[in-house]
C-alpha cells in the first residue's frame, strides 16, 4: 500500500483534507517529512485507451506509466477524480472555443469540445497534461504518445513530446512503453532515471543470510551468494563492478570481495579478529574502510581492495564502525563511535582531523549515508523512542538540521540514497518481519519493494555499464 | 782425504804393535783337565694326569623364554677348558649366565695330555604362555564431550546490563565456575580449545552490535585468563546480534541474549 495508490482510492473531499494537512490516520501516520510539493509542477495523466487487441494491456500500461511519473518524486501527481470527462486522445481532439462574431463584450466563448482550460483551470489545476492512445501496428504494441503544457494559449505552442514508442503486444511491451514515455517526461523536468540501477540486500529466504539484488523497483531479485553462514553489510564499488561484505563462512568473521559481473570472488587479506564488518569503498573505488578489533575495541581502519597496506584510522578507547566517505570530496567521512557515550554520528576527515559531532547525545545513531551531492546525510536514530525504536532522519549537513522521515513503533534503519539524490531506500519492521521499502527523500511515496522472509541492509548503487 | 788414510794406518800400526808386545808376556804351562762328571740317575718323569671335570651343571635346568640360566663348571687338571655355543675357552672354575632362546646344550670340554673330559647339560627353553590380551582401551573422552558433560548443555553464560560489557557479580561467579571447569578440561584434552561468543539483545543497531558483542567477550576472557585459564585456549568472536537464544521483544528475553557465551572450538 502506497499514498499513491490511498490517494487514488480517496474521496476527493477527503483528499483536499489530506492534501492541506498532510492527515496521519490514513495508514501512514509515521511519515512526518517536511513538505516540499509545493513547487513542483502539476501533471495530469489522462488513462489512455488501445485500439484492438492493445486495449487488453492498458490497464498495465496506465498503472506503470502513473507509478514510473510518481515515482520520480519531482512532479505534482494530480489524482484522476478531477479530471474533465472529456478526455482528448490525440491533438485534434482539441478544439478551440470560438467567440462569435457578433456576441456582446462579456459573452462566454462557446464551447466547442476538449481545450486546454480544462486542465489548467480548477479543480485539475495541472501546468501539464500526458495523453495518447496505442494501437497495433505490425503485431507490435504502438504508443503515440504526447505531452502539453496546459498553459499555452494555442495547440501548436502546448506541445513539449509528441513521439511514437514500440513494444510486443502483451504485458512487458506495455510496461516497456510506459517506461519510455515516463522516462521521456520526466527528462523535460530534470530528473535522473533510475533504470540500470540495482539495489544489493541481505535476504534471509533462502534459511541462511546471503546477499542478493533486486532492480530499483523490486524485480528482479537474485541471490548473488551462495555460503549457507550469515553473510551481511553488502556495499559495491562506486563503478558497480565490486560488491564487499561480511561473512561467517570461514569460521571467523571476514570481508569478501566479489565481481558483479562474473560473481567470481576477488582476493581479500583479513585480518584474524573477532569482528571484521561495515566495508565500504572509497569514492575513487581503490581503498576498502571497515571496522576490526583492535586492542580491544572496535576501529575504523584502511586499506587497498585487497586488504593490503592495513592501517588504522582512529584509535580510542570505544566502539566505531560504519566508515562513509563523502562521494563528493572523497576526504572526509561519517561514522558511528561510541566515544561520547551512546553511539552517536560523527564526521572527521580521513586523516583523523576535524572531529565532530553531527548528532545531540540523545538515543542510538546506526547507518549513516551520503546523498551523491555530499550535501545531506541520511540515519536511523531512536531520539524520542525506547532504545531500538529507530527511525529515518536526513539532515543538511551546512546546518546540521535533523529532520524526521519516519516516525513509529516498528524499527526503520538502513537508509540510502538512490543514484537520483531524489529518493531513499530504507528497511522497516512493519509486521511480524523486516522488508525494503523506498521513499523520497522528504518521506512520502513509501513503496515497499520485498515480501519473502526478512530483508535488510539495502544498498542501491550504480549499475555496471 | 790424504790425511785420514795416513791416520788409519798409524792407528792400525798402533793396534799390531800392542798384540805384538802383548803376546810377548811370561809363558804357564795349562792345568789338567777335570774328571768327567759321575754319571746322574734321573727319576722316570711322572705320567700326564688326564684333564677331569668334577662339576658341570645348570641351575635352572628349564627357562622360559627370555629369561637367563646360570652355567657352573669346575675342572681340574685340564690346559685347555671350552664351553660351546659361543662361549669359547674359559677359566677351570666359573659360572657365565646364559640367555639361550630355545633349549640349548652346552657342552664343556676339557682337554689335556692326559686325556679329555667332556661333560654337557641342557637348558630346557620353554616358550611362555601368549599374555592375556590388552584390556579394551577405555574409550577416552574428548575435550568437547567433557565440556558438554561439565557444562550441561550451556555455555556457562555470563549476563551482561544493555549497552555494556562490565563483569556483573552474577557473571563473575558463572566466569570463576567456568574457569574451573575449562581448567579441567585443558588438563585433560591439551588438544581441546573453546570460543568464547559475545551476543547483544536485538535493539541496538547490527554494525553496533558486533562491537558491543566484541566487547563482552573480551571483558569475559580477560576474567578468565585473571583466573588462571590459558588466554591461548581462547578464542573470541562477536556474534553481535546474529544468534539470538530468544526472539521475543521483553527485558527477559534481552537479558538472555545479552551474555559471553562458551563453545567448543570446531
Amino acid at each position: 500500500m502506497n499514498i499513491t495508490s490511498i490517494a487514488r482510492n480517496l474521496s476527493p473531499l477527503a483528499l483536499l483534507l489530506a492534501a492541506a494537512a498532510s492527515l496521519p490516520g490514513q495508514g501512514q501516520n509515521d511519515i512526518v517529512g517536511k513538505i516540499s510539493s509545493a513547487e513542483r509542477p502539476a501533471i495530469a495523466v489522462a488513462d489512455m485507451r488501445g485500439t484492438g487487441d492493445a486495449q487488453r494491456h492498458m490497464d498495465t500500461f496506465n498503472s506503470t506509466l502513473w507509478d514510473e511519473l510518481s515515482n520520480a518524486g519531482i512532479l505534482k501527481m494530480v489524482a484522476k477524480t478531477f479530471y474533465p470527462l472529456e478526455v482528448p486522445q490525440r491533438p485534434q481532439d482539441f478544439k478551440p472555443p470560438t467567440v462569435p462574431a457578433n456576441a456582446r463584450r462579456g459573452t462566454p466563448p462557446v464551447r466547442n469540445g476538449p481545450w486546454l482550460t480544462d486542465w489548467s483551470g480548477p479543480p485539475v489545476n495541472a501546468n501539464y497534461l500526458a495523453f495518447g492512445y496505442t494501437a497495433v501496428q505490425d503485431n507490435r504494441l504502438v504508443l503515440f504518445g504526447w505531452l502539453f503544457n496546459t498553459g499555452q494559449q494555442d495547440v501548436t505552442t502546448a506541445q513539449v513530446i509528441g513521439k511514437l514508442y514500440f513494444g510486443s503486444l502483451d504485458a512487458d511491451g506495455a510496461k516497456k512503453v510506459a517506461r519510455e514515455f515516463a522516462a521521456d517526461i520526466l527528462q523535460q523536468f530534470g530528473a535522473k532515471s533510475l533504470a540500470g540501477t540495482k539495489i544489493y540486500f541481505v535476504s534471509d529466504r533462502s534459511g541462511a543470510k546471503e546477499i542478493w539484488s533486486m532492480d530499483y523497483d523490486g524485480s528482479h531479485q537474485q541471490r548473488l551468494t551462495q555460503y549457507n553462514s550469515t553473510s551481511s553489510m553488502p556495499t559495491v564499488s562506486p563503478d558497480g563492478k565490486l560488491f564487499a561484505f561480511t561473512t561467517y563462512a570461514g569460521g571467523n568473521p571476514q570481508i569478501r570481495v566479489h565481481s558483479a559481473e562474473t560473481g567470481r570472488r576477488m582476493p581479500f587479506y583479513n585480518p584474524v579478529s573477532s569482528v571484521v564488518e561495515t566495508p565500504e569503498f572509497t569514492p575513487d573505488g581503490k581503498q576498502m574502510l571497515f571496522a576490526t578489533a583492535l586492542g580491544g575495541w572496535v576501529q575504523i581502519c584502511i586499506s587497498g581492495i585487497d586488504g593490503s597496506n592495513f592501517r588504522r584510522i582512529s584509535n580510542v578507547r570505544a566502539i566505531e564502525v560504519s566508515p562513509k566517505v563523502n562521494p563528493k570530496t572523497g576526504s572526509d567521512m561519517l561514522f558511528i563511535s561510541g566515544r561520547g557515550g551512546r553511539q552517536q554520528l560523527w564526521h572527521m576527515n580521513l586523516d583523523g582531523t576535524d572531529m565532530q559531532q553531527f548528532t545531540t547525545g540523545e538515543g542510538d545513531v546506526a547507518n549513516p549515508a551520503w546523498s551523491p551531492s555530499g550535501q545531506q546525510i541520511a540515519f536511523a536514530w531512536t531520539r524520542g523512542y525506547e532504545p531500538g525504536n529507530f527511525n529515518i532522519f536526513v539532515m543538511d549537513v551546512a546546518s546540521r538540521k535533523p529532520v524526521q522521515l519516519t516516525q513509529g513503533t516498528g524499527r526503520n534503519e538502513n537508509p540510502w540514497w538512490a543514484p537520483d539524490g531524489v529518493h531513499l531506500v530504507f528497511t522497516s519492521k512493519r509486521g511480524k518481519s523486516t522488508q525494503i521499502y523506498t521513499m523520497l527523500s522528504d518521506g512520502s511515496n513509501v513503496q515497499q519493494l520485498t515480501t519473502q522472509g526478512n530483508n535488510i541492509q539495502p544498498v542501491w548503487a550504480n549499475g555496471v555499464n | 782425504m790424504r790425511m785420514n788414510q795416513r791416520t788409519l794406518s798409524a792407528a792400525v800400526f798402533a793396534v799390531v804393535l800392542m798384540m805384538t808386545v802383548t803376546a810377548c808376556k811370561k809363558k804357564v804351562p795349562a792345568p789338567p783337565p777335570p774328571p768327567p762328571p759321575a754319571a746322574e740317575v734321573l727319576p722316570p718323569p711322572p705320567a700326564a694326569p688326564a684333564a677331569r671335570i668334577t662339576n658341570f651343571a645348570v641351575e635352572p635346568r628349564s627357562i622360559q623364554q627370555g629369561q637367563s640360566a646360570t652355567l657352573t663348571w669346575s675342572v681340574a687338571n685340564a690346559t685347555n677348558i671350552a664351553i660351546n655355543n659361543g662361549i669359547g675357552s674359559v677359566a677351570a672354575d666359573g659360572t657365565r649366565q646364559v640367555f639361550p632362546t630355545a633349549t640349548t646344550t652346552y657342552t664343556l670340554t676339557a682337554s689335556a695330555a692326559g686325556g679329555n673330559d667332556t661333560r654337557s647339560v641342557t637348558v630346557e627353553v620353554t616358550t611362555p604362555p601368549p599374555p592375556p590380551p590388552p584390556p579394551p582401551a577405555r574409550p577416552k573422552i574428548t575435550g568437547a564431550e567433557e565440556f558438554t558433560t561439565l557444562f550441561n548443555g550451556d555455555g556457562g553464560d555470563a549476563l551482561f546490563d544493555y549497552d555494556k560489557s562490565d563483569i556483573r557479580d552474577d557473571a563473575r561467579q558463572a566466569l570463576t565456575s567456568d574457569a574451573a571447569k575449562l581448567k579441567q578440561i585443558f588438563a585433560d584434552d591439551p588438544t581441546f580449545t573453546v570460543v568464547l561468543e559475545g551476543h547483544c539483545d536485538e535493539r541496538g543497531s547490527a554494525e553496533y552490535n558486533l562491537g558491543l558483542g566484541d566487547r563482552r567477550a573480551t571483558s569475559a576472557k580477560d576474567f578468565l585468563v585473571q583466573l588462571g585459564v590459558p588466554a591461548e585456549k581462547v578464542r573470541t568472536i562477536s556474534y553481535g546480534k546474529d544468534r539470538p537464544v530468544c526472539t521475543d521483544a521483553t527485558e527477559a528475553c534481552y537479558q538472555r541474549n545479552r551474555r559471553a557465551h562458551l563453545a567448543p572450538a570446531q
